[in-house]
């Protein structure tokens, strides 16, 4: 990353603002024009270093009131397919590989978010019968004590 | 929240116009003017529904590090303990869960050893151990998409 690029995450990280002309207010900032900044935004949205550009809500007040993280335990050749099946329901917003711990077996996350625990269950089970596996817990979130976007320095 | 609210989220959730006057595109997109565009977003935000508009890096490309924890706290301890993890401001996410293991955090730093420095500290400014890092191995899906 060169400086302007490092400019450009720490002007643009903690949001746009609510006006008109959002990115303006950006590339003047950073110092460079919006046509440029626009166009390394779209380059960083096309290889991935921004993975998504644009509104984020909150759950909860956005209908989606109950969030269960389910810990599936998935035998390493089926990894694969299980992500992939995982990943297609609408209701999952997260699928991860990890490793798993002692007294914990789990080695697939998936987020799950619905309007009711039932839904939650009920997209769980249908992973469960899609993929063929049966050794899942649900961990209901009980307290959202912090969400934030992470504070990029960019002076790596 | 009306179904132009709805159908804006839709649009804007994953498809935030990369131009100059995102909200006139939007307008136009909606059948709508740009000034009403921007009102609807700006009350989106103001209810609360809208938590920020803005990119989301992959810390990694950036050059960070980062990974999911889970802590077993004593259930009498779970605030105490969630307020001591949040206080740093390298934890993005910090939640209860109703499980042995009720306390899953993230954590994002410049590098693996800081992730453990940090980890390090809360085990011993709490006197927990029980403490797992979980970076992830393998990523299917980071999206959220919901459809109003």
């Amino acid at each position: 990353m060169d400086e302007t690029q490092r400019r450009i995450v720490r002007a643009i990280q903690a949001g746009l603002p609510l006006t008109e002309r959002p990115f303006d207010a950006i590339a003047d900032e950073v110092g460079i024009s919006v046509d440029d900044l626009l166009a390394q935004l779209a380059a960083w949205k096309a290889d991935g270093t921004i993975r998504r550009l644009g509104a984020f809500l909150r759950h909860r007040q956005a209908g989606y009131s109950v969030n269960a993280m389910g810990a599936w335990n998935v035998p390493d050749d089926r990894v694969e397919s299980f992500g992939r099946t995982a990943s297609g329901m609408r209701s999952v917003s997260h699928c991860y590989q990890r490793p798993r711990f002692e007294g914990f077996p789990y080695n697939l996350y998936t987020m799950i978010h619905g309007r009711s625990r039932e839904e939650c269950e009920q997209t769980a089970r249908t992973i469960s019968q899609e993929t063929g596996i049966t050794e899942y817990e649900l961990l209901y979130t009980t307290a959202e004590y912090k969400k934030s976007s992470p504070e990029y320095s960019a002076d790596t | 929240m009306d179904a132009l609210d709805r159908e804006l989220l839709n649009i804007i959730q994953t498809d935030f116009p990369l131009d100059p006057t995102p909200y006139r595109t939007l307008g136009e997109r909606l059948g709508i003017p740009e000034s009403e565009t921007l009102a609807r977003v700006r009350g989106l935000v103001e209810s609360g529904v809208i938590r920020r508009i803005g990119p989301s890096f992959d810390a990694r490309r950036l050059g960070y590090v980062s990974t999911l924890v889970a802590m077993k706290v004593p259930s009498q301890r779970l605030d105490e303990v969630a307020e001591l993890v949040g206080s740093y401001r390298e934890v993005t996410h910090n939640y209860g869960r109703d499980h042995e293991y009720n306390l899953w955090f993230t954590l994002v730093c410049p590098g693996q050893a800081e992730i453990e420095r940090i980890a390090g500290e809360i085990k011993s400014r709490t006197g927990i151990t029980d403490l797992h890092l979980l970076p992830a191995e393998r990523m299917f899906k980071i999206r959220v998409d919901f459809e109003f």
